[in-house]
């Protein structure tokens, strides 16, 4: 039934639309007519006016030296950030050298069978191939190193983000607060921020933790309160009318209903920390991001591939795991004597398995048994360089690319950014995000990108946008044509679905030096480095928005004799509308953040300004750099935020 | 309610004895990854340039192999390896370029830091050009002439200026200041990494493009692509005190070794080695070519480099 009317709000929605569109933009006309003038008066200037800023350098300088002198000294370090610093480094060491006492084989064999018990027997043999897989590559240690870190942070994030999400799903109060520090947490790119953590904790794997979990613990607290929030009422009442606590409720009601939910944000979380392994290695991390970041530093592609490879397979291990311990839990759910002896039997099978490897002496990966990829992949790298970069007959070669997009599109777009009144963006900014959203939206797209100017940094934030809008026009015109291409044949999808893994999970570090060897250093590599990053989240999107559209409609549409191009058109794209408009939002957020790791090939601006701050540590130039890009996250992703995302995001 | 306060104050108190009763010392925490399993581990910090990894692979690879340690090396940039050597997450920086204000804060005034003499290479700075470009135009290497050859140096990056290529954030530069106050029509392009340098000044090389770029030796690229230096104005003691107002040239920087004073004092024949480690730039730039050329693996490379220089590094474990 509910098929059947669907449609009917959906063509009148438009009109509305637009009709308070309107409303919205007259409205700010005026705002616009009566401030514009008195603000030209007072600060004629282009650019953002030099009154209006505030100077940071000094007290942030004066609170680095603060902290570097009284880091052994003051009662916060010793008692506080001393105790939390320990407990990572004891709890990670403890992980690590279970891990190590287990050997290559303990671990395989236990690996295996936690997936086999999880997940049936084609992801145990996977998990176990993954594994080898790692040891083949000669990255066994550190993949183990990588390995205890993630432990550590995951668990860290799903204990913080479970306390939130409780706390969210048990108040409707502490959830109003709690949702937007959630929205910004997940916005803020993670390179923005490594500066002050690494500050307090130093270099090392104390601050890669935190950081980590920072990044990492929002999708947990969402989807637990989500969880929460979505407990069956009838079941509740049942529990309650039998005269149950609020906390036996809780513990024997909601929250095991409620285990879909947290199962998948355990996903989330491990899929996100796992992708901030290779950013922590700038900070000192260790493990298979440090051996990525520095393969970089000798220009060699395959080695960083082969410790990115690792990262990937674990990455893909754990996503299908955890996903298919979400999904079969209806079955299996509540009766934990029945499930508790398989899972004695795997434990006993692993003890056994690292008993006799430690027997045998293989504790260690054996060395001879290791496969080195590194050469031919160089060898592929430099034959790429030293055809396509210049000299292609009739197409030009990538150089030449890279430098007409440079100059037709991206200095085009920075000069005009920068040009424009700064008045005038901060209400294209507001137009934007009113039509789009709410106008509690607008006004922190606004107040954000006030805020940039106030810092002091309004011409290399404008730059950095520019190289983003730049980005997410490529990203989203190659993005839509794939998805569409992809909702439309399932081979296609079926054929992409791994491209697509393995391009969102490999460190983007490692595509960093081929597409300077393609594109030269400038800030045209960092846009492709952006592209490659962001798009397989937008064909994702795009695809599952396009398959869900309402099956009666397209019958309907086709009955009445539609080609397959109307179809797509007329039907299609527009009711797959929500799920474009988050691809976008999608697409924008996480072009930003690989614009910013740009700074490392040459994309300048705020980028370098952040890598700048970490290399020297200068706490003025990098603490201002983040807080830039933070608020420049929060503009565009309040810009293109659509009102559907609330509920989708969690989901 | 007891019972939930007397669960806090089990959990404090376990996580007292945990890190060592009292007042957790930020100054004092090794990696998590170091000594594992009995053994002895140092942790060397490894800088972003190839020379670093030289110096690195070669202490390693005797560490491990005649020393019997295990050997932990964290990639940091310059100025937070030494934050972290004085907090102990690194035991050694193999190659200092020379920081005056690191050097007062942590050797001077807190003692972590120890040093622990030359490294027996002396690094310079400075502007080139490749040779090829120099055969066709003699007087480029002067910085008087480079306002002529501007034009020659544009890229899309630099627009209607020539292109200075500086690289990676972490070393020191005074490019931006000197291009102003020698009055050249030039545009500082940040590379943002060696890495991304080398390839940029490799591909140029390759269709013999004419390129000027801050570099510095001792470098392995030298060996693949030839380059001379511009003359800058000439170095006089002091001339760079004032980072906006220089107008002179890099000056030629002896590199240092230095330790965390706690390792200095308690890290045995490994930090003996490690004070006594010293080269010359030739054996370093024949193991850096080996690891960012031949792409040999940093072992491999240190081993080859071992194998055929014994007496140089007998000297350095008796």
């Amino acid at each position: 039934m509910a098929t059947a009317t669907a449609p009917a709000p959906r063509l009148a929605l438009p009109g509305v639309l637009r009709h308070r569109a309107a409303h919205k933009l007259l409205l700010l006309a005026l705002a616009a007519a009566i401030l514009v003038p008195l603000a030209n008066a007072h600060w004629a200037s282009g650019s953002w006016p030099h009154d209006l800023t505030v100077d940071l350098s000094g007290p942030l300088g004066r609170a680095n030296d603060w902290i570097i002198d009284n880091r052994d000294s003051s009662p916060v370090f010793l008692y506080f950030f001393g105790y939390i610093s320990n407990a990572v480094v004891l709890s990670v060491r403890a992980v690590y050298l279970v891990l190590l006492a287990a050997g290559w084989a303990g671990v395989t064999a236990f690996g295996a069978l936690v997936a086999w018990r999880v997940a049936g027997v084609r992801l145990a043999v996977g998990t176990g191939v993954a594994f080898l897989a790692c040891g083949l590559l000669g990255m066994w240690v550190p993949t183990m190193q990588t390995l205890a870190l993630m432990v550590v942070a995951v668990l860290t994030s799903v204990v913080v983000g479970a306390l939130l999400g409780l706390a969210g799903g048990l108040s409707e109060r502490t959830d109003r607060a709690l949702r937007p520090v959630l929205d910004t947490m997940q916005v803020l790119p993670a390179f923005a921020y490594l500066l002050p953590v690494v500050l307090v904790f130093g270099i090392g794997v104390p601050a890669a933790v935190l950081a980590t979990v920072v990044y990492a613990a929002p999708p947990m607290a969402r989807l637990t309160a989500l969880g929460l929030r979505n407990a069956d009422p009838e079941v509740l009442e049942a529990v309650e009318s039998l005269g149950a606590t609020g906390r036996q409720r809780l513990l024997t009601a909601r929250l095991p209903l409620a285990r879909k939910q947290l199962l998948l944000g355990l996903n989330q979380t491990i899929m996100m920390a796992l992708s901030m392994a290779v950013i922590a290695s700038v900070i000192g991390a260790g493990g298979l991001g440090d051996r990525v970041y520095q393969a970089l530093a000798s220009v060699d592609v395959g080695a960083a591939l082969a410790a990115g490879i690792p990262i990937v397979l674990l990455a893909v291990v754990l996503d299908r795991v955890t996903a298919a311990a979400g999904e079969q839990t209806d079955e299996s759910a509540g009766e934990p004597g029945s499930t508790l002896r398989p899972w004695l039997y795997a434990l006993g099978a692993t003890v056994a398995v690292a008993v006799v490897a430690r027997l045998a002496g293989a504790l260690d990966w054996p060395s001879g048994w290791t496969l080195n990829i590194a050469e031919p992949v160089n060898r592929v790298v430099d034959w790429m360089t030293a055809h396509l970069y210049s000299g292609v007959p009739y197409l030009g070669g990538t150089a030449d690319w890279a430098g007409h997009f440079t100059t037709w599109v991206l200095d085009p777009v920075r000069d005009g950014l920068q040009w424009l009144p700064w008045w005038s963006v901060l209400l294209i900014v507001a137009a934007l995000a009113w039509v789009i959203g709410t106008w509690r939206t607008a006004l922190t797209a606004v107040l954000a990108m006030a805020a940039i100017g106030v810092l002091g940094v309004w011409k290399p934030s404008l730059d950095t946008l520019s190289q983003v809008l730049a980005a997410v026009a490529v990203t989203l015109v190659l993005g839509f044509a794939t998805g569409i291409a992809a909702a439309r044949s399932d081979r296609f999808e079926r054929a992409l679905r791994p491209v697509l893994d393995v391009c969102q999970t490999m460190p983007q570090f490692v595509y960093l030096i081929p597409v300077v060897a393609l594109f030269g250093v400038g800030r045209a590599p960092a846009v492709a480095a952006a592209v490659v990053y962001a798009l397989p989240a937008v064909v994702r999107i795009t695809t599952q928005g396009l398959r869900q559209v309402d099956p009666a409609a397209l019958e309907s549409a086709r009955s009445l004799g539609a080609t397959s191009a109307q179809q797509l058109r007329q039907i299609q794209l527009p009711l797959a509308r929500p799920a474009l408009l988050l691809a976008v939002n999608q697409g924008v957020v996480l072009v930003l953040a690989v614009v910013i790791i740009g700074g490392l090939v040459g994309g300048g601006a705020l980028g370098y300004d952040a890598v700048f701050g970490l290399a020297q540590g200068d706490l003025a130039t990098g603490l201002v750099a983040g807080a830039a890009i933070v608020c420049l996250g929060l503009m565009l992703d309040r810009v293109t935020q659509p009102t559907e995302r609330r509920t989708k995001k969690g989901a | 309610m007891r019972v939930r306060t007397a669960y806090s104050v089990a959990a404090v108190t376990s996580l007292a004895l945990l890190s060592g009763c009292g007042a957790a010392d930020m100054t004092k925490q090794a990696s998590p990854f170091a000594n594992a399993q009995g053994s002895k581990t140092v942790t060397l910090s490894v800088q972003s340039w190839v020379g670093a990894q030289a110096n690195v692979a070669v202490a390693q690879y005797l560490l491990e192999h005649k020393l019997d340690y295990r050997v932990d090396t964290v990639q940091v940039d310059e100025v937070p390896a030494w934050d972290a050597l004085s907090q102990g997450r690194v035991d050694a920086i193999l190659e200092d370029w020379g920081h005056p204000d690191q050097e007062k804060r942590y050797v001077d005034d807190k003692k972590t830091i120890t040093r622990a003499g030359g490294l027996g290479v002396t690094g310079h700075i400075g502007w080139y050009v490749p040779t090829y470009l120099v055969k066709q135009h003699p007087d480029i290497i002067d910085w008087k002439n480079l306002n002529k050859y501007s034009s020659m140096f544009r890229t899309a990056e630099s627009g209607s200026k020539g292109q200075l290529m500086d690289g990676s954030p972490s070393y020191v530069t005074n490019d931006k200041a000197l291009v102003t106050n020698l009055k050249l029509n030039y545009q500082v392009v940040f590379a943002g990494s060696e890495a991304a340098q080398i390839t940029q000044m490799k591909q140029f090389a390759k269709e013999k493009k004419p390129f000027l770029t801050y570099w510095y030796a001792p470098q392995w690229l030298f060996k693949k692509v030839p380059m001379t230096e511009v003359k800058l104005p000439a170095y006089k003691e002091g001339c760079d005190a004032d980072a906006t107002k220089v107008a002179c040239a890099y000056p030629h920087t002896p590199l240092e070794k230095y330790l965390n004073t706690d390792f200095a004092k308690k890290g045995g024949k490994a930090a003996a080695f490690l004070k006594k480690f010293k080269w010359t730039t030739e054996d370093q730039n024949e193991v850096s070519l080996m690891i960012a050329d031949q792409k040999l693996s940093p072992a491999d490379a240190a081993k080859k480099w071992v194998d055929s220089h014994p007496s140089t590094w007998k000297a350095w474990l008796s």
